[in-house]
């Protein structure tokens, strides 16, 4: 009896623990999936379209996206925000898109949707990891 | 394709999908979430008109 009580403990725990690594892993490379493992289906779609549609309107408004370097400081901290949007930004890079127009005047705002879009995303990452360890519901 | 926005809309954009990741990452309960979205998105959209206003007036 005590055994397999202690054996169900140590399943569930070896799940959670499995969870909290996979769950951002999943999360970070398409947004919300993180969630909708967890089956918080809702909130994961929800994160799904705004952080895509955010992004994906960085792309369309010419934006630039940014990559690996060690530049200047701000061109870092783009890249960082744009590796945050995960496979949206893999995709972007793989198909060459997002090389920026200046003849654009909106096209800032478009690197600056991408960025945040990744920034949002890394939100939503440890969101997912809160919901894995059970900090939050 | 290419889309372009002016600086209201593109600022109302912003506002809407960065609220409802706000919502949905910093608040427990759904009724929490929906308050503080719609809470982040007015303040988004407020902070604009106040500093656009702001700066009319630093024009003058």
């Amino acid at each position: 009896m005590a055994n397999s009580t202690t054996d169900k403990r140590s399943a569930q725990t070896e799940t959670v623990s499995m969870m909290s690594v996979v769950a951002p892993a999943v999360g970070w490379f398409i947004p919300g999936a993180g969630h909708m493992i967890q089956k918080r289906w809702t909130r994961g779609l929800l994160l799904f379209v705004s952080i895509a549609t955010l992004f994906l309107l960085g792309l369309a408004m010419q934006g630039r996206i940014y990559r690996a370097n060690g530049g200047d400081i701000l061109d870092i901290l783009g890249f960082i925000g744009d590796v945050g949007a995960g496979g949206l930004y893999i995709v972007t890079l793989a198909m060459d898109w997002g090389q920026g127009a200046i003849a654009f005047a909106t096209a800032d705002y478009g690197t600056k949707f991408m960025i945040v879009a990744g920034l949002l995303n890394f939100i939503a990452v440890a969101d997912a990891y809160h919901i894995a360890i059970g900090k939050k519901q | 394709m290419t889309i372009t926005l002016n600086h209201f809309s593109a600022a109302a954009v912003f506002a809407l999908f960065a609220s409802i990741v706000f919502g949905i990452t910093h608040r427990e309960t759904t009724r929490d979430m929906v308050r503080y979205g719609l809470y982040c998105f007015v303040m988004f959209l407020g902070g604009v008109l106040v500093a656009g206003w702001a700066m009319w007036v630093l024009r003058r």
